[in-house]
């Protein structure tokens, strides 16, 4: 034993003087990889995600069909100053500081309503995470369109985590709306599998509605609007009881303006009647009319453990906007030119209260050379931590075998799998939004879907190969013809040019007859095997 | 039949195709079928028949289409080398039909087993032999003895040809060996060459008066066609010797009355008056063979007896006896088995006393 590991005894007192509250900004700092900033590489695509997703989720909410531009430019070795434009309705003052200067600041982590960023760390993340690799601050552009700009130049204070505003000017006379956000990181750039172009390609093909330009440090790359709407603009939504837990049950107890149980549980929940109400406190021993605020902690337990006792509606789906089959296959049509492209989307369903809805596409050959998984969650992709994800586990859960698909886990063939879910609230694994959580329900869900379109590309490769084979049998009467003309010409003289037309012109009179034949054989042969769906 | 017939022949075959495809008609090729369905037991002459269905090979059949062309090939090829008034192997024929066909990775014929099947197509179409299509297969069956034949010309004394006898030729038709002088009694016809060469050696023909063949196995055509002519022309009897299990049997029915695959050449090569002189597994008790030089039926082998027992041809009580005792007995046993007796006990002591007690199974 050395001397430097002798332990010195500390009092609670003296320890106590240590414990200080750390702000949600000094907690980054150390943990940058919750937040996907792990490294140089994935820091870079991290700030566009976060970016972009803000670009998107504005537009569409003002229901604009958005048109993002992007720029990575290099200044300096593995510095890069990163301008993300989109055309969105803009910020007006008083929010622009606590949107990108505030972390878990937003309108999205309080209400249920589908959109992309859900926490509120997104933006305000990166603009941290400049000021804290390179030290410059972010500039903001935002018009809300009436010939006004603001100009703002911010960092965010780590310790008391409050936005620094370090110039504020407004600038007159251009007429634009939208915002644009500059800020100067460091990072790495790279063209690999989970990068910003694989991102904005992911993208560019979960929201063909939008038109995103990207200037790369090599150069241009456009993604360019394949459909002219919006899908349908999602509905916010009340809490549905058998998503909650007793800490958000206490919270709301605490929040809520309603005066008695009753009233509380009736107002502030989805899909709750004055009899369910009455049925839940009946099950909790608790007196319905008694005050929220008057409830004790023992109480609040019975009352979440008599929620899951009470049948309650399923809460109502248009919280969700699903892409529809029709924007799947034109996102994936647009991207990689598949040779056959098919989706489903599956009536909306409900994981611990939350709603959810999952659509698949699958897109076969093309520009397509091997198989791969996209992974979206209201149409974000996921590039990282495949391995944890539902979506990872469904499709090793399909047996690819039985649709005609060689290959373990994932299919031996040219093809992109696209699984998207939306719901108002992703369960999803870290704070860094890179995985959905494996809930049963979910990896059910998109088993379904991926197998119903499995079958429907099992069904057009059997029609290519049926096509194939008859295209073969063809080839096997014009491939002996010349062969047997040398020999009738050995045997008897006459011309072999000649013999081999005629024995040519013979095939092609009794080809369709016999490709009749053999097309009703096949089909008699290939009838696709329908499987059950609840295996 | 001259060679002029048979090139007529061919021609034929290929004029017929032609007519075909010049109205326009998928062609075909007719062939005698050469399967258990289409032959039948003659009673009359003891042989094996060929029936009359016929089967159609034509182009636009697919499973066919592969097959026509290979027909019309062999034919050409053929044609050309009794053209060019030569004679070649069964081998050769093959290399000189295959090759890649143009456009394509797949060659006209991929293995011997391909060609060869033709040829007896072609000969059974034509009703031509091979040795008239100028085709000949390897040498494989021996004799000797006290035979003096004529061969293309030179004459050959099978009684003096050392320890290996007389090659027999793959034609053995008479227009290329002539018998011209034989002073045997009867034919041995030995299944095995090991046990011809002991026979030989032993000088057992001069002994016993007699002419030693061997098959070496399952006799090829032109081995065939010697005990048929010897039997046919100098009237005499053939003796078949050998093992005493199914597959022994088996060659000692070929060569008696011929085989579904050839069954349109066993008035040539089929033997009906062969008879069947050992061994057979009522040996054991009767010459005393130690029991333990038999060899145990396999489940193939049971299998094989049974089928043999509902045979036409292996009707007679004999075989039937035979058979169900080799059930009984459940083994089998080669002709070296013998040999427990004594190295020469073969030539001494079991053919001899075989012999002069006319002990053959039909």
């Amino acid at each position: 034993m050395t001397e430097e590991s002798v332990v010195n005894e500390k009092s609670a007192e003296h320890m106590a003087k240590d414990h200080r509250e750390i702000s949600i900004s000094q907690f980054f700092e150390k943990n940058r990889h919750l937040l996907g900033y792990d490294n140089k590489i994935k820091a870079l695509l991290t700030i566009i995600k976060e970016g972009v997703d803000n670009a998107l989720d504005a537009t569409e909410e003002a229901r604009i069909l958005p048109d993002i531009y992007i720029k990575i430019e290099e200044i300096d070795k593995e510095t890069y100053r990163i301008v993300i434009r989109d055309n969105g309705p803009g910020i007006i003052r008083a929010q622009i500081s606590k949107i990108f200067g505030k972390l878990l600041y937003g309108s999205k982590f309080h209400r249920l309503r589908q959109s992309r960023g859900q926490q509120g760390i997104g933006i305000s993340g990166a603009v941290l995470y400049a000021q804290l690799t390179t030290g410059e601050s972010t500039k903001i552009l935002t018009s809300t369109g009436k010939g006004k700009t603001h100009k703002i130049e911010m960092k965010i204070d780590v310790k008391t985590n409050e936005p620094k505003i370090l110039k504020d000017e407004v600038i007159d006379g251009k007429e634009w709306k939208g915002t644009q956000i500059t800020i100067v990181v460091e990072g790495i750039y790279r063209e690999h599998k989970q990068s910003v172009i694989e991102y904005l390609k992911q993208t560019a093909i979960s929201n063909p509605f939008a038109n995103i330009t990207f200037d790369s440090p090599n150069g241009r790359v456009e993604f360019k609007r394949a459909v002219d709407h919006l899908p349908k603009e999602p509905k916010e939504i009340k809490p549905h009881l058998y998503g909650i837990e007793v800490g958000i049950m206490t919270r709301m107890l605490q929040e809520t303006k309603g005066r008695s149980i009753l009233g509380f549980l009736t107002t502030e929940f989805s899909r709750v009647g004055k009899k369910s109400a009455e049925d839940i406190c009946k099950k909790a021993g608790i007196d319905d009319k008694i005050s929220p605020k008057k409830i004790e902690h023992s109480q609040i337990v019975e009352m979440v453990k008599a929620i899951k006792e009470v049948k309650l509606s399923r809460p109502p789906t248009d919280c969700l906007s699903p892409l529809t089959q029709e924007l799947v296959e034109a996102g994936l049509s647009k991207e990689l030119n598949p040779e056959f492209v098919t989706s489903i989307s599956r009536p909306p369903t409900v994981y611990r209260g939350w709603p959810f809805q999952i659509e698949v596409g699958i897109a076969y050959g093309g520009s397509i050379k091997e198989a791969s998984v996209m992974r979206l969650a209201n149409r974000v992709p996921l590039l990282y931590q495949s391995g944890d994800c539902a979506i990872s586990k469904a499709v090793a859960g399909v047996d690819w075998k039985r649709y005609g698909l060689s290959g373990d886990k994932i299919p031996d063939a040219p093809v992109t799998i696209f699984v998207h879910m939306s719901s108002v609230w992703v369960p999803f694994t870290s704070e860094s939004k890179e995985a959905i959580a494996s809930y049963t329900t979910i990896i059910k869900e998109i088993k379904l879907a991926l197998q119903d379109c499995a079958r429907k590309l099992s069904i057009y490769l059997s029609g290519i190969r049926k096509a194939e084979r008859i295209a073969e049998k063809r080839r096997i009467y014009e491939k002996y013809a010349h062969e047997t003309a040398v020999a009738l010409n050995e045997l008897t003289g006459d011309e072999k040019e000649k013999i081999e037309k005629a024995i040519l012109k013979i095939v092609e009179e009794k080809w369709g007859e016999i490709e009749q034949e053999l097309i009703e054989e096949n089909d008699k042969e290939t009838g696709v095997e329908k499987e059950d769906e609840n295996k | 039949m001259n060679e002029k017939e048979v090139i007529g022949k061919l021609s034929g075959l290929g004029n017929k195709v032609l007519k075909d495809i010049k109205s326009v008609k998928d062609p075909d090729i007719q062939l005698p079928v050469r399967a258990l369905s289409n032959i039948y037991f003659d009673e009359k002459s003891k042989l094996i028949k060929l029936g009359d269905k016929t089967s159609h090979r034509s182009y636009m059949n697919i499973a066919h289409t592969r097959k026509f062309m290979q027909t019309l090939l062999v034919a050409a090829e053929c044609k050309k080398i009794i053209d060019q008034n030569v004679s070649t192997s069964i081998r050769d024929l093959y290399y000189a039909v295959k090759h890649t066909i143009p456009g394509t990775k797949e060659n006209t014929f991929e293995e011997q087993s391909e060609s060869d099947p033709i040829i007896e197509d072609i000969e059974a179409t034509l009703n031509t032999l091979r040795e008239q299509l100028h085709l000949q297969a390897d040498r494989k069956g021996y004799i000797a003895g006290s035979l003096v034949i004529n061969d293309t010309g030179d004459e050959i004394d099978c009684g003096k040809m050392g320890s290996s006898g007389w090659a027999i030729p793959s034609n053995a038709e008479p227009d290329v060996i002539k018998f011209k002088k034989c002073d045997a009694e009867y034919v041995l016809m030995v299944e095995k060459d090991a046990v011809w060469q002991r026979l030989n050696q032993d000088k057992f023909w001069q002994k016993q008066n007699c002419l030693i063949i061997t098959g070496k196995g399952q006799p090829a055509r032109g081995t065939r066609r010697i005990v048929n002519r010897l039997h046919k022309e100098l009237n005499l009897p053939i003796y078949v010797l050998t093992d005493a299990d199914p597959w022994g049997y088996y060659i000692y029915s070929v060569l008696k009355q011929g085989s579904i695959n050839l069954s349109f050449l066993s008035d040539r090569i089929g033997t009906p008056k062969a008879k069947f002189i050992g061994l057979t597994t009522m040996d054991v008790e009767k010459f005393g063979i130690p029991k333990n030089v038999t060899i145990r039926l396999t489940e193939g082998d049971k299998k094989r007896t049974v089928e043999m027992l509902n045979y036409v041809w292996f009707k007679p009580k004999e075989w039937q006896d035979e058979l169900k005792n080799m059930m009984k007995v459940g083994y089998k046993l080669e002709l070296e088995a013998l040999s427990a007796k004594g190295i020469k006990y073969i030539s001494e002591k079991y053919l001899p006393e075989k012999i002069n007690n006319k002990e053959f199974l039909p």
